[in-house]
């Protein structure tokens, strides 16, 4: 695909495992349901074992502790495993091998192997999928050393930081939102690989610093869009692209330009990214704020009722006003 | 030739080799008794003593790249795959010289040179690693093995690998060590249908139960499973009855085994089974003797060289977080 056309997002994921498969024999590709026809339960993947074959590409049985079990066991004997937990709420299952084995043996074994190994799954509300099927798993593995964790914001995002994190020698859990596998927008450069643990600004501004990842980002932009056209607010729109490594320093930077932050994510506030992110740059960059605070969810479990669920994730009105209400805006002036 | 000739027709020199690995895990767990004493093992540490037959006659069915995962009990795995006793005793006291450096401890030895993927610190991992390392071996010619206790046959990772093993036919052996407690519970307390190896009928894979203080019996089981293994013939179960001789870790003297059943088991030491055999084969005591002088010298060495290496200069750590 060229540049400049559009690219779904799905597509993009299944244009990346394709690519680096090619690329590298040692790079497999399991999980369930994955090989079968539609290719996943959110068709992501597709015609992937037809081109690569049942040795490379095979669907397993519903064991996401035998699934990321074997997939640590596999990534330090020589493969390059990507393997799909279907619903990041299932990484429940899943944490022991993670945990406590991929992401430590870099470290215990005096780096006598690493482990590239590749986790990804389908996450965040909007779907109507309820509590336990809506979750984003990003933070109950981001106080874990030794594991990078990537959650791209768009289709050329997608497909470059997930062939980074094919290529990454590290175990990395991939989060792909839900609601942005249908999302069309601008393909990448042929053969474009995003680095993992660099934040990039998605829109310039003066005003204020919008801190997001995933979904979050698309959202911030929107909301952006509004209070510059509503409001003259021009808000700066900062992209994580991974919560572990944090870019801190693309963050301050950013903040020392516009002396304001809001970090939006989609979870609970207590033990978030956003908190954590707070604090860091409290820390770090108290001299250049003048405000900084954070949007997130109720402390409470997702919701199935579309009201109660639309109301319960920050979406981009729901940033819009929470930047109004902060800088005094009274709204319909 | 078949497995039974193979077995039957070799030297009796390769099984007094065998037993001189078995005897270096005893010495090897003594001494671990003793350092810890005197304050030289930290944390805690799980003795093996007592099931040596298990891992050296497993380990004397493969090559030296094969896989094996083992677990919190397992210095005997280590040794029996060929992690050098020097380096494995410097990383029990925590010492620089440690095949790890000092940074894994007892429970998570890792010794990629030998093929030894790791020891899993929480019961049922090694099964899954083993597993996973089955599925690189396919592609590689070898195979994988995963050590375990009886304790982790109740667990998920059992049950589920068991499953995805033979689903894709991969060349791995489950070796269950039932040393009959699952940490201080009897095992028949809390494992239905009391029966281990019956449990893999279930999956359709095929199982024995091993006399595992014999090390000709695991021997003989082994090298029939890792030749279907080997061959494309997928997984297989070695359920290899066996006892510890001391509690589960240092902080359990073990009183609630009955002393009757403690003495039955002692007088079946692994060790002793295999002199009265090696005897039986006409290896004479003064050959015995050698091996056993060897042994008694080469964990000596070990000692020593664990006690005058230093431990690891926090100021001097080079540890990154990622892989470059």
């Amino acid at each position: 695909m060229s540049a400049g056309a559009a690219l779904e997002f799905r597509v993009a994921i299944r244009e990346a495992i394709v690519e680096e498969m090619e690329r590298d024999e040692s790079v497999v590709f399991f999980g369930e349901d994955i090989a079968a026809e539609q290719g996943g339960v959110f068709a992501v993947t597709p015609g992937i074992q037809e081109r690569f074959g049942t040795e490379r590409v095979f669907d397993t049985p519903i064991s996401e502790l035998a699934i990321t079990g074997a997939a640590f066991g596999a990534a330090v004997t020589g493969l390059r495993p990507i393997i799909e937990i279907m619903f990041g709420d299932f990484m429940g299952l899943a944490m022991d091998s993670l945990i406590n084995q991929s992401a430590k043996y870099w470290y215990l074994s005096r780096e006598q192997r690493s482990v590239p190994l590749v986790v990804r799954s389908a996450v965040g509300g909007g779907g109507r999928f309820g509590a336990i099927h809506s979750q984003t798993h990003a933070t109950w593995f981001q106080g874990v050393p030794g594991l990078k964790i990537a959650f791209p914001s768009s289709p050329a995002e997608a497909k470059g930081l997930l062939k980074a994190a094919i290529r990454d020698d590290n175990p990395v859990i991939f989060l792909e939102h839900k609601r942005l596998y249908s999302v069309k927008a601008q393909a990448p450069a042929p053969g474009e690989v995003l680095p993992l643990g660099q934040a990039r600004v998605a829109r310039p501004g003066r005003d204020l610093t919008i801190v997001s990842a995933g979904k979050g980002v698309p959202d911030a932009l929107e909301a952006a869009g509004q209070l510059a056209r509503d409001d003259r607010i021009e808000a700066e729109v900062i992209d994580l692209r991974t919560l572990r490594p944090l870019d801190i320093d693309a963050v301050l930077a950013s903040v020392a330009r516009t002396n304001r932050m809001l970090a939006v994510e989609e979870g609970p506030a207590t033990g978030g990214w956003a908190a954590g992110l707070l604090g860091i740059v409290a820390e770090h960059g108290l001299h250049d704020l003048d405000d900084v605070w954070l949007l997130s969810t109720d402390e409470l479990p997702i919701p199935y009722s579309p009201t109660l669920e639309d109301a319960f994730i920050p979406g981009a009105a729901a940033i819009a006003s929470a930047v109004r209400e902060r800088a005094g805006v009274v709204v319909g002036r | 030739m078949t497995v039974d000739e193979q077995i039957v027709t070799e030297a009796p020199a390769a099984y007094l080799e065998r037993y001189g690995l078995m005897l270096l895990i005893r010495l090897f767990e003594t001494e671990m008794q003793r350092l810890f004493l005197k304050g030289e093992v930290h944390g805690t540490t799980h003795l093996s003593a007592g099931q040596e037959a298990v891992p050296v006659g497993v380990c004397s069915a493969l090559a030296p790249d094969d896989y094996l995962a083992g677990t919190y009990r397992g210095h005997g795995h280590a040794l029996a795959k060929g992690t050098h006793p020097d380096a494995l005793l410097a990383e029990m006291l925590g010492r620089v010289t440690g095949v790890c450096g000092g940074r894994a401890g007892s429970m998570n030895v890792i010794d990629a040179e030998h093929g030894l993927v790791g020891c899993f610190g929480i019961v049922g991992g090694s099964i899954a690693a083993a597993t996973g390392a089955a599925l690189a071996a396919k592609g590689q010619g070898r195979v994988a093995v995963a050590m375990f206790g009886d304790g982790a046959t109740n667990h998920g990772y059992f049950h589920e690998c068991l499953n995805f093993a033979q689903v894709l036919a991969l060349p791995v052996v489950f070796v269950c060590e039932n040393n009959f407690y699952g940490e201080f519970t009897p095992m028949l307390k809390v494992t239905a249908g009391g029966d281990i190896a019956g449990r893999a009928a279930a999956y359709g894979i095929p199982a024995s139960v091993v006399d595992g203080n014999d090390l000709w019996a695991v021997r003989e089981a082994a090298v029939e499973a890792v030749a279907r293994a080997r061959s494309g013939g997928g997984p297989t179960l070695l359920e290899c009855q066996t006892y510890r001789h001391h509690g589960h870790s240092k902080a359990d003297p073990a009183k609630y085994r009955p002393p009757e059943e403690v003495e039955r088991w002692l007088a079946r030491d692994p060790l002793g089974v295999a002199k009265a055999r090696l005897a039986e084969l006409g290896v004479s005591e003064q050959e015995l003797s050698e091996v056993e002088e060897t042994t008694r010298a080469r964990m000596e060495q070990a000692v020593q060289s664990a006690l005058a290496a230093a431990y690891p200069d926090p100021a001097g750590e080079t540890a990154t977080e990622f892989a470059p």
